[in-house]
């Protein structure tokens, strides 16, 4: 228990830190991936042909490749392409991106993958007959979208985005290879210098238990909220 | 580009031994877990239902983590024979990932085993067959057979995880790719053609699945 300690001696409070940093980079990457999927969701419901492809391409990729081969790719070759695009514009310097940032995004368009899953499927399960009936009272196409199938939607995708969350924050403890300190981070540092992994990684997956605990009871509450009424 | 391409199919040889062996050492803990599920008494019940929620709850790179650095830890089980096991990354790898998807595993089955038609089971009793009879014969096929789908998952699911193995030093497909971009800084390359590789597996696990469904799977 010493070694759990606040302060100087113990690790308690990098720990606490590096928890805070594992659920702000889970959110950041919710959020990017909500992006994604609203970009997405409605490329993958287009008759569209080629819209439709490239929508299907985005989920199967992302869906089909490891979550480590995003982080890789966009670490390593992040910078790379960062420094071209700059060097176009005549800055030749080194370009270093922000570990959050890169971590945040990748993980980001892997949970966009999922959630684009996930709305579209809610969008699908909502009746035809209500787009049918904003149609016949002359409801304009945008307003439709906004004011009657995006609440819904939403109500209809808790559920499974509450899924998503977590397959986000579990994915967020492998973006600790590039190096950004979260909880995975931490205790590979704190197991390094005290010579305790098996204390350390316990320690590292009671700590995501309680994430994963206390977003789920979360998530239930605003689950019962939403689906008052129905 | 393609001088690249025989190493990284080294890798995916090893990706795919990764993939194996813990799927079939993840299907006989997952079949024993969840027969423990749907077991009545509460002790037996709690405990693989805590197994599962530890192994789902937890990024399976801590498991990884606690198994390759943490067990090594423990005084006696270095002394003991198991010590031959554990100290080969290799196998704490199969360990961790056979443990994982042993958790997943059993959830399919579990919801499989509950969803079979109660029916089916008193038309069996009322016919006088035994109940081990009863398993093994009806309850036991039906179960397999509807969890072919959410397993196909898993399995794709668990191919993606075998690429954590490279960071415990096993030159899988994702190592080998690793080695590749740190040798000629061309990450493009190396990870997208790692990518094209694990996809193509992928594409290949999904049609098996989708064909066994045909063959085997409930006509819905």
């Amino acid at each position: 228990m010493e070694l759990l300690s606040f302060g100087d001696t113990g690790w308690g409070d990098e720990l606490f830190f590096a928890t805070l940093m594992t659920i702000s980079v889970s959110i950041a990457a919710m959020a990017i991936g909500f992006i994604f999927a609203l970009i997405f969701t409605p490329l993958k419901l287009s008759k569209n042909k080629t819209l439709n492809l490239i929508g299907n391409c985005y989920t199967t990729i992302i869906r089909g490749v490891p979550e480590l081969l995003v982080i890789y790719l966009l670490f390593f070759g992040g910078t790379g392409a960062a420094m071209y695009v700059a060097s176009i514009f005549g800055y030749d310097g080194y370009i270093e991106i922000n570990a959050f940032i890169t971590g945040a995004l990748s993980i980001g368009i892997i949970s966009g993958a999922y959630s684009t899953e996930v709305f579209r499927g809610a969008i699908l399960s909502i009746d035809k007959g209500q787009f049918e009936a904003s149609k016949v009272l002359g409801i304009k196409k945008n307003i439709q979208f906004y004011k009657i199938i995006l609440p819904q939607m939403l109500r209809l995708s808790i559920p499974n985005l509450s899924n998503v969350w977590q397959i986000t924050l579990k994915d967020t403890s492998l973006i600790s290879v590039t190096g950004l300190v979260e909880i995975m981070r931490q205790s590979y540092i704190a197991a390094g210098s005290t010579r305790d992994p098996l204390f350390f990684y316990s320690v590292a997956a009671v700590l995501y238990l309680m994430l994963t605990f206390l977003s789920m009871k979360l998530i239930n509450k605003l689950e019962i909220k939403y689906s008052k009424g129905y | 580009m393609i001088s690249i391409f025989p190493s990284l199919l080294n890798g995916a040889v090893i990706t795919l031994q990764l993939l194996v062996f813990s799927m079939f050492f993840g299907l006989i803990i997952g079949l024993i877990f969840a027969i423990l599920r749907i077991n009545k008494n509460p002790i037996i019940n709690k405990f693989a239902y805590g197994y599962s929620y530890f192994f789902r709850g937890t990024p399976l790179l801590v498991q990884l983590y606690l198994i390759y650095y943490g067990l090594a830890n423990i005084e006696f089980l270095r002394n003991s024979f198991f010590w031959v096991i554990i100290k080969e990354p290799y196998w704490c790898a199969i360990i961790a990932f056979s443990l994982n998807t042993g958790a997943y595993t059993s959830e399919i089955l579990r919801s499989a085993f509950q969803t079979i038609k109660k029916g089916y089971i008193e038309a069996a009793q009322s016919l006088g067959v035994t109940k081990k009879i009863t398993f093994y014969r009806i309850q036991l096929p039906i179960a397999i057979k509807q969890s072919l789908p959410a397993y196909g998952n898993e399995i794709i699911l668990m191919l993606k995880g075998t690429s954590l193995a490279s960071v415990i030093t096993i030159m899988d497909l994702m190592g080998e790719a690793r080695k590749v971009n740190v040798l000629t800084f061309k990450p493009f390359e190396a990870f997208i053609t790692a990518g094209i590789i694990y996809l193509f597996i992928t594409f290949i696990i999904h049609n098996i699945i989708k064909y066994l469904e045909k063959k085997y799977g409930f006509q819905t």
